[in-house]
């Protein structure tokens, strides 16, 4: 139950109900598909069925013929246009760049994955569109796919830039690599597992559309499109694949339904309806059906992982090192290359203190859909195989799992604390966590709910996970020196109307986030006013002075770093504009819920005269002052933050069927500062339902052709409101982040990262408990995959008997 | 090209449409009704769900022209006559029961079937009943508690009524 702290109707604190709601609930939602331009015709995409081959023969002449028909486009027509670029470059531990292949935006003579564009049509109605790309003829001279991983080096290039197939071999960190074999040969005792982490489709509920635009007398474009970041997609496709400069381009995210990752990226399609729009001069409108979503949206996660752990003789733990197959698919997608890499390896240290840690990645090019951040993006992948091998770890060692964790956490006073791989943690509290979960998911009374459950023939298991997530992306020379190839600051300008209202331009973008609602609360508490009189305008490169967007739970702990940044700007300004009213030195002002007064005197001007005074400038010090009331940051953080937590899942697994029922869950997280609880445990929901939907039913399989064998809802489980428990949250242990104003870690990705290792430790718990000793089952653990692990097991089970 | 006449929202409108056209398009391309969402080609997450004659069905597996002469209800017509959010789209509201809003329409059509059919469901009918209806953001949590509390709204004032 989201609890307001004191009681606050508004401001920080308060579970403000969101002022967002209004439009969705009543159908007046602008998502980019509800938007008609007048004159807009219809694009359609013909892609690829075949996963790996050379186009043999393409002929387009009936298509163009059609009826409605108004142009038909093939990467022949596309002279001068680039690929799709990619924003991080992972530096290879041999000292070679990654292999970077070119993206291109229609196929080039050669196709690498289902789904692949090869032919753009555009036509006066989507069904005239989709009519002609029938008369295509299209014919692919189909190569051997590549798609497991595992023997990716002795199949046919994907590229010929990377002709074993390997993007790039990435040791981290690699100075330790001596140290950490040594200790692992040494240990008292070391747990090893192999595991999967399965891939997933993003799958917002609303599918990608764009819409192009060229206005000829102005030589303007204007791209509407379902982005999380529309200053990024502007200098992603203005400057490296249509050469369109920032001035000459607008990019438009009106409301976005869902993005998970999914939407960050440049995507091909948006490119291309930008292009075309001057072409055939005309908007062009594509809308993406489910289908091709799966077909062409970025997937998730994909990492087939060997991990082992070593402790001492007192179960200290003394070193890890990793070993990961990272499937990148058929085209680096924007962000690719850093999700193995440092959003993966350097959260290895998870809530722990050992000393000694190394990674080495291979990232592999495949004939499969690419694949890019998804919710929690690499530090999910890094939270799962620490805490399944520590569970593992545990039970060989015969020891509590809570009591294992519990001695390893980095304890509060070792803070701020310098992992061995790379980040340093500023604040937290990770027993704190642990406990609060325990307590709230009643593990005390377990026992007697599995005896409960044991006498009805049913298998009752208690899983837990901690878990750290590096956010708040990122410091710009940081990730610099790693990588990216952009800064991941976060820009606000706060403008301060003549009658005391305030517009706020944030460059976050939110897409079911509630920012207009959070935000509004922040700036209304610093400046004193209603949370009314505070809008705030996000997702229009034409209204928002800059932007790096919304992902890694960076909005609050970035872009509202910005916007309080820009709100003390105002503050000290508006002080010396009311120390000019009030005939007072600027040194003695101060400003309190709304009100400017001298300090130790009854004399006071109201936060409107103020804002009056700026504008109307009549007693005024205009020679030390300019006249307005609007002020622009860009905040660039000092450190990530660091949101941590203990999540805990009970389930009941029917051994005869393999059926597993979540019973209950508890995430106890630390998010440091909260501004609206309410939206921060809806977060928390949203991403418990996907990492159990990964953990329970997911998955992303391909066969040996290269055929995604769950391209839609008929196939892909997507959890139900059925599938799931009521969930119980809380973010009462407080660690307050330290170096930004707000104190603030984010709240997104938590619930996805920490949820499948907790989901997994209880199913195996539940079978250990049952009699059936199984170490391990790859994700996602559906009935039949339960049941044949049982199967293993049973003569062992039965002998034991 | 043919021609259709419905009543939506309590208006009668026409419009001429091909055979093939479904009923989400009519609404959201003939009559600009776009509060009607498609989230997918396969009638599994009910996005789009309407109600045509008082049950909730999905607009994607519906043609227009099967629909003449119906009475059909969207999210554009579930407010009150005085404009306030209707006591459904209050719950949702005050139970945080959306983010993105995509699959907010389908899922509010689809609770007022339930209610209508049922006024006092059980948590555990809610979810059942919800088998349609796909949420990627509030993880189910904060809809099932919308629409119990509706429920207990819409039953507080039934009684109240009586």
């Amino acid at each position: 139950m989201a609890k307001d702290l004191d009681g606050k109707t508004q401001g920080i604190g308060a579970s403000s109900k969101r002022r967002e709601d209004a439009r969705f609930l009543m159908g007046r939602g602008k998502y980019t598909d509800d938007i008609n331009v007048v004159g807009q015709t219809h694009c359609h995409f013909l892609r690829s069925d075949i996963a790996h081959g050379r186009i043999v023969t393409l002929d387009v002449e009936a298509a163009r013929a059609a009826p409605g028909v108004v142009g038909v486009f093939t990467a022949a027509d596309l002279e001068g246009v680039g690929g799709v670029p990619c924003g991080w470059q992972v530096t290879d531990r041999h000292g070679a760049p990654m292999k970077e292949p070119k993206h291109p935006i229609l196929a080039e003579g050669k196709v690498r994955h289902v789904g692949d564009p090869v032919v753009a049509i555009i036509a006066e109605t989507p069904e005239q569109a989709r009519d002609a790309a029938e008369l295509i003829a299209l014919d692919i001279e189909e190569l051997p796919a590549v798609i497991d991983m595992a023997t990716a080096a002795q199949g046919p290039a994907v590229h010929d830039e990377a002709p074993d197939n390997l993007c790039f071999d990435w040791l981290f960190v690699a100075e330790n690599a001596e140290a950490v074999d040594r200790a692992i040969a040494e240990a008292a005792h070391v747990t090893k597992l192999e595991l999967v982490n399965n891939r997933v489709v993003a799958n917002p509920m609303e599918p990608r559309a764009a819409i192009g635009e060229y206005d000829l007398s102005r030589d303007e474009y204007t791209l509407t499109t379902t982005s999380q970041n529309p200053h990024v997609i502007r200098l992603l496709m203005g400057a490296f694949v249509l050469s369109i400069p920032e001035h000459k381009l607008r990019v438009v995210a009106p409301d976005v339904g869902g993005g998970f990752g999914s939407k960050i990226y440049h995507y091909a399609e948006e490119a291309f309806v930008t292009w075309a729009s001057a072409r055939v001069g005309r908007p062009v409108k594509w809308t993406a059906s489910r289908s091709e979503a799966f077909l062409s949206d970025a997937q998730g996660r994909d990492h087939v992982t060997t991990i082992e752990l070593a402790l001492d003789a007192e179960n200290n733990f003394t070193a890890i090192r990793c070993h990961t197959l990272a499937n990148l698919g058929a085209y680096l997608s924007t962000f690719a290359p850093c999700v193995p890499t440092w959003l993966h390896g350097t959260l290895l240290a998870g809530n722990y203190k050992t000393p000694l840690i190394t990674t080495n990645v291979k990232a592999v090019f495949t004939n499969t859909v690419p694949v890019d951040a998804y919710r929690g993006a690499g530090r999910p992948e890094a939270t799962y195989q620490l805490e399944r091998v520590i569970d593992k770890a545990a039970r060989e060692r015969g020891v509590d799992p809570a009591a294992l964790r519990r001695q390893n956490f980095i304890q509060p006073d070792q803070f701020p604390y310098q992992t061995p791989v790379a980040v340093q943690y500023d604040t937290g509290d990770y027993d704190a966590t642990l406990t609060k979960a325990l307590d709230l998911a009643d593990a005390a009374g377990f026992a007697a709910r599995r005896a409960e459950s044991a006498a009805r023939g049913k298998l009752r298991g208690f899983g837990i996970a901690s878990y750290i997530e590096a956010c708040g992306i990122a410091p710009s020379s940081l990730v610099g020196a790693l990588g990216a190839r952009a800064g991941l600051y976060e820009a606000a300008t706060v403008r301060v109307n003549p009658t005391g209202s305030v517009s706020v331009f944030t460059g976050s973008h939110s897409h079911g986030q509630g920012h207009e609602t959070t935000f509004a609360q922040v700036v209304a508490e610093m400046l004193g006013l209603d949370e009314g009189a505070v809008d705030i305008v996000h997702g229009d490169t034409a209204r928002v002075p800059f932007g790096m967007g919304t992902y890694g739970s960076r909005s609050l702990a970035v872009g509202g770093s910005a916007i309080v940044k820009s709100v003390d700007k105002i503050v000290a300004k508006a002080k010396k504009i009311a120390a000019h009213l009030m005939e007072a030195s600027e040194a003695d002002i101060v400003f309190d819920n709304g009100q400017f007064t001298v300090a130790g005197t009854d004399r006071a001007v109201a936060w409107g005269d103020v804002c009056l005074a700026a504008y109307v400038p009549h007693k005024y010090p205009i020679e030390s002052l300019e006249p307005g009331l609007e002020e622009t940051s860009f905040y660039d953080p000092a450190n990530f933050t660091y949101p941590a937590g203990a999540y805990v899942a009970e389930v009941e697994v029917d051994p005869e069927t393999g059926v597993i029922q979540v019973l209950g869950f508890t995430a106890a997280d630390d998010f440091g500062s909260v501004v609206n609880p309410m939206i921060v445990e809806g977060q928390v929901h949203g991403g418990l339902a996907q990492g159990l939907g990964q953990a329970l039913m997911e998955t992303a399989t391909y066969n040996a052709d290269g055929q995604l064998q769950a391209a839609s809802y008929m196939d892909y489980a997507m959890p139900r409101a059925g599938d799931l428990p009521m969930f119980t949250v809380d973010h009462s242990c407080v660690t307050p982040c330290t170096h930004n104003p707000l104190g603030v870690k984010g709240c997104g990705e938590a619930g996805a990262i920490g949820s499948p290792p907790a989901l997994v430790n209880a199913v195996i718990d539940a079978l250990h408990g049952g009699g059936y000793p199984v170490a391990h089952i790859d994700m996602p653990l559906t009935p039949q995959a339960v049941w044949q692990a049982i199967q293993a097991v049973r003569p062992a089970a039965a002998a034991a008997e | 090209m043919s021609t259709v006449a419905m009543t939506v929202n309590g208006k009668t409108v026409s419009g001429d449409v091909e055979g093939r056209t479904l009923l989400v398009e009519f609404l959201r391309e003939g009559l600009g009704l776009t509060g009607t969402h498609v989230g997918c080609d396969t009638s599994q997450c009910g996005a789009c769900v309407v109600h045509v004659d008082g049950a909730s069905v999905k607009a994607c597996s519906v043609l227009a022209l099967s629909c003449e002469g119906a009475e059909v209800r969207t999210i554009e017509g579930m407010a009150n006559p005085d404009g306030s959010l209707g006591v459904i789209q209050a719950a949702f509201r005050e139970h945080h029961g959306l983010q993105c809003g995509f699959c907010t329409p389908g899922m509010i059509m689809s609770a007022a079937d339930l209610l209508a059919q049922n006024s006092d469901p059980t948590e555990t009918e809610v979810r059942s009943w919800l088998e349609g209806n796909i949420c990627r953001c509030t993880g189910y949590h904060n809809i099932v508690k919308s629409i119990l509390a509706a429920a207990a709204e819409m039953r507080g004032a039934s009684i109240a009524a009586e």
